[in-house]
């Protein structure tokens, strides 16, 4: 069992190699290893979908897909990223690996309640696959009502147990964050001494633990009222469909930031060390995140503006909408000023960085666009929400999730990737990305739908560059797994901290051993000391 | 770390069994036609007491003394309220729209 005692000199990796030890250990670090396989995974089952809407969309007519097989696709493709990858990605996988290190404590405050969350994560994820295997669900990811509770005839009930299942899974992550980050801190780490990336997990965390039960119980009454004919959301039954939407937004917008936070943790760590100076405004982007999770809570009806709800609601919604876009900017410029005048290298996790911050605040400023009440009417439910959404959830968490996993790579297998290769596949995701999406703002701005199978003959060429672009961007999501897997046989052994880091991470050994320090940790130093620290030997 | 409050199993079967006497009341008073909007109200008011005593008794919040605690849970119920209270400016607002 991981949790016995380590052999000297051993690691959390070679503490233990048999199935069991893997299946049933306890140590936050080979579960978050659990994670990043399962997560790849879903990742590439999400991919293939978003393949197969790009090849159909290739040509204005529907000859690749049937309309009904269209639906399904997209949904599949949405329900799969976004409740089985971006969701869980960066918590679970680098947060997993990192937030009880980061701190200086041996393990997270519930290890069982970490495995179980593993767990229930898998077995959301069979359900999801075995609804794949019936034929898959076509009421998009977002089970809008009455579609999702009494007109399709597709497996929503199975779709909406996996993603209320995966919630808990969600939950239970939080929570253990909450509770690590509150009472398992080495001496001398204080609240202002905090790395960034663990401030980011402490407000997803909120996030995740507040938001998550409202769409568990949301999909269950779906559920119920598909079953078994219970009023909640269809006007017939005298329910109400918008309060569907409420509901489904009031965690489903905040999800977005559960994505975005941590990744935006990420940002933080690797900007400050590839511009060897302490963030600009340490306070302020710390305080960046909790106001992000407050008042992300507070603009979810900004997703129903044409929906028929009250203006005076919507005048309220939008003005919110804007607000949150203030603490955002705190740290898009805070990440800037830390560069100014800073030793900047482009390493692969700071080109995927510079990639994050450039798709980032695109994707931030249309989101702008979409708050503005009058252009939300002309734009919503066409490709330039898609295109949005996209920028931020993707552009921004998976550019960032890459470049932490470059960044923490040497310290989780004790091996360096190929630089060459990782700058090459940085660029190629960066350039892939934008001709995949930036046409999408266009062809939304012209006025083509989204989640339609056919379209009008005039947005072909903008669809053609998006599908060129697609496989370019492919290309710079393949790569990776590629070469880091050659690495771990071929990669070059490296020291405990190869980038010349501080941080307690880069303090152990790499990879750590299972209890994570040999000697308890006493922090007596500010965070980001990059102006005060020894010179360390930088191995790129 | 302290493990915190053990309860005796007595008190859980008496809340278990208050719960279900909750149960029996909601049924019965869902065939009574109570006027106005007093049928929700019932329901409501049957059900707030229920989730009252699970979260009291079964999730040990009146045995709490951390004060992190305390913020947790005034917390989480200032945020149901804030999901009414948004959700309540759409209702209201469309009689005037």
């Amino acid at each position: 069992m991981s949790t016995a005692a380590a052999a000297p000199g051993s690691n959390y990796l070679t503490n233990g190699s048999s199935v069991s030890s893997w299946l049933l250990t306890k140590d936050h670090k080979r579960i978050a290893l659990l994670y990043l396989l399962s997560v790849t995974f879903f990742f590439f089952i999400g991919g293939i979908f978003a393949l197969l809407i790009r090849l159909e969309l290739l040509t204005p007519q529907g000859d690749l897909l049937q309309a009904d097989t269209y639906n399904k696709v997209f949904t599949m493709h949405g329900q799969v990223m976004v409740f089985f990858f971006l969701i869980p990605v960066v918590p679970a996988v680098l947060g997993n690996f990192l937030v009880p290190i980061m701190i200086g404590a041996k393990d997270l405050a519930f290890p069982r309640i970490n495995l179980l969350s593993w767990y229930l994560y898998i077995v959301a994820g069979i359900l999801m696959l075995w609804t794949l295997a019936l034929g898959g669900v076509d009421t998009g990811w977002t089970f809008y009502t009455p579609l999702s509770s009494q007109f399709s005839r597709t497996n929503v009930v199975m779709a909406a147990v996996a993603v209320f299942i995966n919630g808990f899974s969600s939950i239970f992550t939080g929570l253990n964050f909450i509770v690590t980050i509150h009472r398992m801190r080495a001496p001398g780490m204080t609240w202002n001494r905090l790395p960034l990336f663990i401030w980011a997990h402490y407000a997803t965390s909120v996030i995740m633990v507040l938001g998550t039960p409202v769409i568990a119980i949301t999909l269950l009454l779906v559920g119920f009222e598909r079953m078994f004919h219970l009023g909640i959301f269809d006007p017939a039954l005298g329910g109400d469909p918008l309060l569907f939407q409420h509901l489904f937004w009031f965690y489903s917008h905040p999800a977005v930031y559960i994505m975005i936070l941590p990744s935006m943790g990420i940002v933080s760590e690797l900007i400050a060390c590839f511009s060897r100076k302490r963030i600009f405004g340490y306070s302020a982007v710390a305080l960046s995140s909790i106001g992000i999770a407050v008042i992300g809570f507070l603009v979810w009806a900004h997703h129903m503006f044409v929906a028929g709800i009250s203006l005076y609601a919507a005048l309220v919604f939008s003005f919110l909408t804007y607000f949150v876009g203030v603490p955002s900017a705190i740290k898009v410029f805070n990440w800037t000023a830390t560069m100014y005048k800073g030793a900047v290298t482009l390493t692969t996790p700071m080109i995927y960085a510079i990639g994050f911050l450039g798709l980032f605040t695109i994707g931030g400023l249309t989101g702008l666009f979409l708050a503005a009440l009058g252009l939300d009417v002309h734009v919503t439910d066409t490709y330039f929400v898609v295109a949005h959404f996209h920028y931020v959830m993707v552009g921004g968490v998976v550019m960032a999730y890459l470049g932490g996993i470059h960044f923490w790579w040497p310290k989780i297998t004790g091996r360096m990737y190929p630089e060459f290769w990782g700058k090459l596949s940085a660029m190629i995701g960066f350039v892939g990305f934008n001709l995949t999406f930036f046409p999408q703002f266009i062809v939304g701005y012209l006025g083509m739908p989204r989640r339609y199978w056919m379209y009008a003959p005039e947005f072909q060429v903008w669809n053609v560059l998006s599908t060129a672009g697609a496989t370019v961007l492919a290309v710079g999501y393949l790569m990776p797994l590629v070469y880091l897997t050659w690495s771990l046989r071929y990669g070059p052994v490296v020291g405990d901290n190869p980038w010349g880091a501080v941080g307690l991470e880069w303090m152990t050994t790499s990879p750590p051993p299972t209890e994570n320090f040999l000697e308890p940790p006493v922090v007596t130093w500010e965070a980001y000391d990059y102006e005060h620290i020894k010179e360390v030997p930088v191995a790129y | 770390m302290s493990i915190g409050h053990v309860s005796p199993i007595r008190t859980y079967i008496l809340i278990w069994a208050a719960l279900m006497l909750g149960t029996i009341i909601t049924v019965a008073a869902s065939m009574v036609d109570f006027p106005g909007p007093l049928n929700a109200v019932v329901a409501l008011a049957i059900a707030t007491v229920k989730a009252t005593l699970v979260v009291l008794f079964f999730m040990h919040v009146k045995y709490i003394s951390y004060k992190v605690n305390i913020i947790v849970i005034v917390s989480a119920v200032f945020w149901l309220f804030l999901l009414l209270g948004m959700v309540s400016i759409d209702y209201v607002g469309r009689a005037f729209s």
